[in-house]
């Protein structure tokens, strides 16, 4: 075969401007990795089930009582949203390390940061959003009211984006070791400690009548923080493990 | 004028101004650590509500102070190697590491040992305590990610990133916890308050808090000494010092 | 002109290269030889500036590599030991992805064509063998219309007309005044091409 085809070297005199607009770069990204996301599909269902059993394991260890899982419920559901976050961000860079798709991203004249935040909310979307819809459901089974069970949604709705922006420091910063799992929780999981005792106290507040928009607002608040600083810690941790 | 800073960054000279200093500080350290400690148990006069019992504070203060100190001095350390490219600098940053670690975990049980005569059980769930534990975990985390890289400069870059969004992290977890509290305690935020102070209890107090620190920083040294020469051994002044023909200063 | 100055780098107790310097002309090739283990993809990666040295710097046109690569001004191409390609798409979905990221029109089909991979095409990588995802890389590096291409070990699993293909692509990349910097333990044919050699490990 003979090689018609133009490598497109140019001329280089004149400085240009990277060929994709930021939008349309992160459309790009998040694109691909919804799709690839979406073809791994049994890993993302893993943190899925994951939730749905520890909310489950809960009434069978303590008891079935209405009262008690009523009080248990904000605290038992934000703690298996955390613990289903732990687990699926294991996925979140590692893959992309060892396949080499991550370097290439190195090698873009685009901002690393951006490109890790589509990823990130790609991985949000597969990961998260199925524990927002599913908890409202699991907290019936709970006996949460229905105020408590709304306030308990926009809690996870506002939260989880937060725990995955968080997560994704620690997964960059272990993406490539050996064997991390656990180091990655150990990293992780005090950072992310401000948004379940947030979370499970609005809730609380919610099932008790009284006014939740505090912690709801301090969540939107960490949430907007984490969108704007993560992503930049993150890309600092990716060339550090890509090196 | 930079240059006393930027000539920190030779390992020998380092390693022989750590060495100096390491005395400068260990003996006023031990000095002031006698005084503290006659001072509090001895000349303090017994707080009239707890007895003899608050006088934990003269170790469990200075190491809660200490802990706190340590992680923010490891997070500075850290972003100075990052920013400067100074790999002494992540030396200084690993050395700080178990000494921060060690005094957090004599925050938590000199706090436990407190407890029990305060509240009559060794945990409860104390905010301040609760945020020292976190703390301590942020240090293990840390000093775990840097033994799961195998390369010193990626362990060093790595684990200063981390260290930074910690520091970030710390004031809002602290706040977070005291707030959880206060919505489970009541309005007195933590049982741990020191006893209103006089100056007979607050003297032994300051001098205690400046001896732990003169006490970090003289270990400190010692500490950067043995990071410093574990990272060189291969260069020639490392090697003279190992077989004890160095002319450089210091032990 | 690619320039490296007082390049060094330690892998554990071991020196790779030490106050490493080199000139690189735009339209012509540098050969980084060496045996395993000398350090080829550490240096290739440093140019790229994916690894950190210890100290040097590398240069484009005068200015700092990563302000060259980060403001658009220089347009590069790396391909590294593994494919740089998602297991879970396709040739042509993850073609397109490179193709969409350099802006270009999608080139994809007359890419797929040229380098013989239009038959599976819609194989996801993962069913590729060895010499076809090699082939797809290459694929990778022709879409992007990189002024420099930084290749670690191109010719691996390539049987004989691939790797006349490779070496066809890469004489006209350097005719067109691309540029090449290619890591191997065996020689290349860059055609007309000047070519420096650079050996490690010696």
């Amino acid at each position: 075969m003979a090689v018609n085809v133009d490598t497109g070297a140019r001329t280089r005199d004149a400085a240009t401007e990277p060929a994709l607009g930021l939008l349309a770069l992160f459309w790009v990204i998040l694109a691909r990795d919804l799709r690839v996301g979406l073809r791994r599909w049994t890993d993302a269902s893993n943190s899925a089930l994951f939730f749905i059993l520890v909310v489950t394991l809960f009434p069978l260890a303590l008891s079935p009582k209405a009262e008690q899982l009523r009080m248990i419920a904000p605290g038992v559901l934000w703690i298996a949203a955390l613990l289903a976050t732990l687990l699926s961000l294991q996925l979140l860079f590692r893959s992309d390390l060892e396949d080499g798709t991550l370097e290439q991203l190195l090698t873009l004249p685009y901002p690393l940061g951006w490109m890790l935040l589509a990823k990130t909310l790609a991985h949000w979307m597969i990961t998260g959003i199925p524990v927002v819809l599913m908890a409202p459901v699991l907290a019936i089974t709970y006996h949460l009211p229905a105020t408590a069970l709304a306030v308990l949604t926009l809690s996870l709705l506002l939260g989880t984006p937060t725990l995955s922006l968080l997560g994704s420091i620690g997964a960059a910063l272990t993406a490539g070791l050996r064997g991390a799992g656990v180091l990655l929780v150990f990293i992780v999981a005090p950072l992310m400690l401000p948004v379940l005792i947030l979370g499970a106290r609005a809730t609380d507040l919610a099932l008790a009548g009284e006014d939740p928009t505090g912690p709801l607002y301090l969540l939107g608040a960490l949430l907007v923080l984490a969108v704007s600083l993560a992503p930049i810690v993150a890309a600092g941790a990716i060339r550090v493990s890509a090196d | 004028m930079w240059t006393w800073f930027f000539r920190l960054a030779s390992p020998p000279h380092l390693y022989a101004l750590a060495g100096k200093l390491s005395l400068w500080f260990l003996i006023p350290a031990f000095g002031l650590l006698a005084v503290g400690t006659w001072g509090g148990l001895v000349l303090a006069p017994p707080d009239y509500q707890q007895g003899d019992a608050f006088r934990i504070i003269y170790v469990h203060v200075p190491s809660a102070y200490l802990s706190m100190m340590i992680y923010v001095t490891m997070a500075v350390a850290g972003a100075i190697g990052l920013i400067w490219r100074m790999k002494l600098a992540h030396a200084v940053a690993a050395s700080c590491a178990p000494i921060g670690a060690s005094f957090t975990f004599a925050t938590l049980v000199t706090g436990a040992v407190w407890g029990k005569p305060m509240w009559g059980t060794y945990w409860d769930w104390d905010p301040r305590l609760t945020s020292e534990l976190i703390l301590l975990f942020l240090y293990f985390g840390y000093m775990g990610l840097r033994s799961a890289y195998e390369d010193i400069n990626q362990a060093d870059r790595a684990s200063a990133i981390l260290a930074l969004a910690g520091v970030a992290n710390v004031p809002i977890i602290h706040f977070s916890v005291i707030w959880w509290a206060s919505l489970h305690q009541g309005p007195t935020l933590s049982k741990l308050e020191a006893p209103s102070i006089s100056w007979d209890m607050l003297w032994p107090l300051l001098a205690m808090i400046l001896a732990f620190t003169l006490y970090f920083f003289g270990v400190l040294a010692l500490r950067v000494r043995g990071e410093v020469l574990a990272r060189e051994f291969q260069s020639r002044w490392a090697q003279d010092v190992l077989r004890g023909t160095s002319t450089a200063g210091g032990k | 002109m690619l320039a490296g100055a007082g390049l060094t780098l330690w892998r554990g107790t071991t020196c790779l290269f030490e106050d490493l310097s080199f000139r690189l002309p735009v339209a012509s090739a540098l050969l980084i030889e060496g045996p395993n283990g000398a350090g080829k993809t550490t240096l290739l990666r440093v140019i790229a500036g994916l690894t950190q040295p210890e100290s040097g710097h590398v240069t484009w046109q005068g200015s700092g590599f990563r302000q060259q690569v980060q403001s658009g001004r220089l347009r590069l191409a790396f391909s590294g030991h593994s494919p740089g390609l998602k297991p879970e798409l396709s040739t042509r979905e993850n073609l397109r992805f490179f193709a969409q990221l350099a802006g270009l029109p999608a080139r994809v089909s007359d890419i797929l064509e040229a380098t013989g991979l239009d038959s599976c095409a819609d194989l996801d990588v993962r069913l590729l063998s060895a010499g076809q995802k090699r082939r797809a890389a290459l694929a990778r590096v022709l879409l992007s219309a990189a002024d420099l291409w930084l290749l670690d070990e191109p010719q691996t699993n390539l049987d004989t007309a691939g790797r006349r293909f490779l070496e066809q692509a890469l004489g006209t990349h350097l005719a067109n005044g691309g540029t090449a910097v290619v890591a191997a333990h065996q020689s290349l044919d860059f055609g007309a091409a000047p070519v420096t050699r650079l050996a490690l490990g010696s």
